[in-house]
């Protein structure tokens, strides 16, 4: 990942525009023709740095209003395959595994977990509480109270500055 | 707008491109011969769909500490204080989620950072400005595969497009 491409994920973290060719626009922008453009995301598709290219919706808004941050307490030597699998559910819309702060904090994976009510999320974090089995050694539901902040991802500091690049 | 007038057209567009969505000259064109209409329509669609908050964006989702460095950080923060300490943690630019949650460990926000020591440096500051510690749960691993998210429509029609994961339709 170079300058360039740190330029276009800039122009696009906003959203590509909506006109008839978006990638043309997004070359303008960065002085890049658009076959370019294009050529670069799907270098960075292929090799991880940018996830997917979709369009994302904002499943608050669309009704998906409670969301329970799921924590286990999984043996080291399981999370890898329990955290693959747990990972696969088609409900679960992120899931890592995050270090221990022991003794405060004992779960070391998490799983978000989004359903249209309470219990919807209850029941899917039945799912994954029989999907585990007797690997679980503890667990919670820490379910959303409110929402304090929310914005999209955001480069820190314009391109050019010269602490980046990493 | 509520979800229960959201059109079939509407469901599709919301559904089938969160992940595929074209790298190309005119990729609205191509949306729209998946959706049987037009790229104008579709654009229009977007529009709409983006003006009612329904649609966050169409663009790129970055995977984690690729650009900078980020972890989940959490706050146990008694009830009367929150106000005040949410107003320390919301005015870093670094914090692009913050939620309170239900658990004594009741503060959870995002902070992303140019790098591992300036991350440290931000969350020993937000520590000096609360008055609270702050522990960081940095990713170890990610497990799961990013498709988007699985709207959960049970659907009424038979898709031709052969991006959609089966998650869009469990």
């Amino acid at each position: 990942m170079d300058e360039i491409d740190r330029k276009i994920i800039a122009a696009t973290q906003n959203g590509l525009p909506l006109t008839p060719h978006p990638y043309a626009e997004v070359g303008k922008e960065v002085g890049l023709p658009s076959e370019e453009v294009m050529s670069r995301m799907q270098a960075m598709l292929d090799n991880g740095i940018i996830r997917r290219i979709g369009i994302i919706p904002n499943h608050y808004k669309l009704g998906f209003k409670s969301n329970g941050m799921t924590v286990w307490d999984i043996p080291d030597d399981q999370i890898d395959q329990l955290g693959e699998a747990v990972g696969q559910l088609d409900f679960v819309s992120h899931c890592y595994q995050r270090p221990r702060h022991l003794p405060d904090w004992s779960y070391n994976l998490f799983a978000m977990v989004h359903g249209k009510t309470r219990n919807e999320v209850l029941t899917k974090t039945e799912e994954i509480s029989a999907l585990l089995g007797d690997a679980v050694q503890g667990h919670e539901i820490l379910f959303s109270k409110q929402i304090l902040k929310k914005t999209g991802f955001r480069l820190q500091q314009p391109p050019h500055t010269p602490k980046e690049g990493e | 707008m509520e979800t229960t007038e959201l059109s079939l057209q509407d469901r599709r567009v919301l559904n089938e491109f969160q992940h595929h969505f074209p790298l190309s000259s005119a990729p609205y064109a191509e949306l729209a011969e998946r959706l049987g209409s037009s790229e104008e329509e579709v654009i229009g669609q977007i529009k709409r769909l983006k003006k009612a908050g329904l649609i966050s964006r169409v663009g790129a989702v970055i995977q984690p500490h690729t650009i900078g460095y980020s972890t989940l950080a959490a706050m146990a923060v008694p009830t009367e204080e929150i106000e005040a300490a949410v107003k320390v943690i919301n005015r870093l630019p670094q914090v692009n989620h913050n939620y309170e949650r239900e658990d004594e460990m009741n503060l959870w926000f995002v902070v992303t950072a140019e790098d591992e020591a300036d991350l440290g440096q931000i969350l020993a500051q937000l520590e000096d400005d609360s008055g609270y510690p702050v522990h960081s749960f940095p990713m170890v691993r990610d497990f799961h595969i990013d498709l988007g998210f699985s709207l959960d429509w049970k659907h009424p029609y038979n898709s031709s497009s052969n991006q959609v994961h089966p998650a869009a339709f469990s």
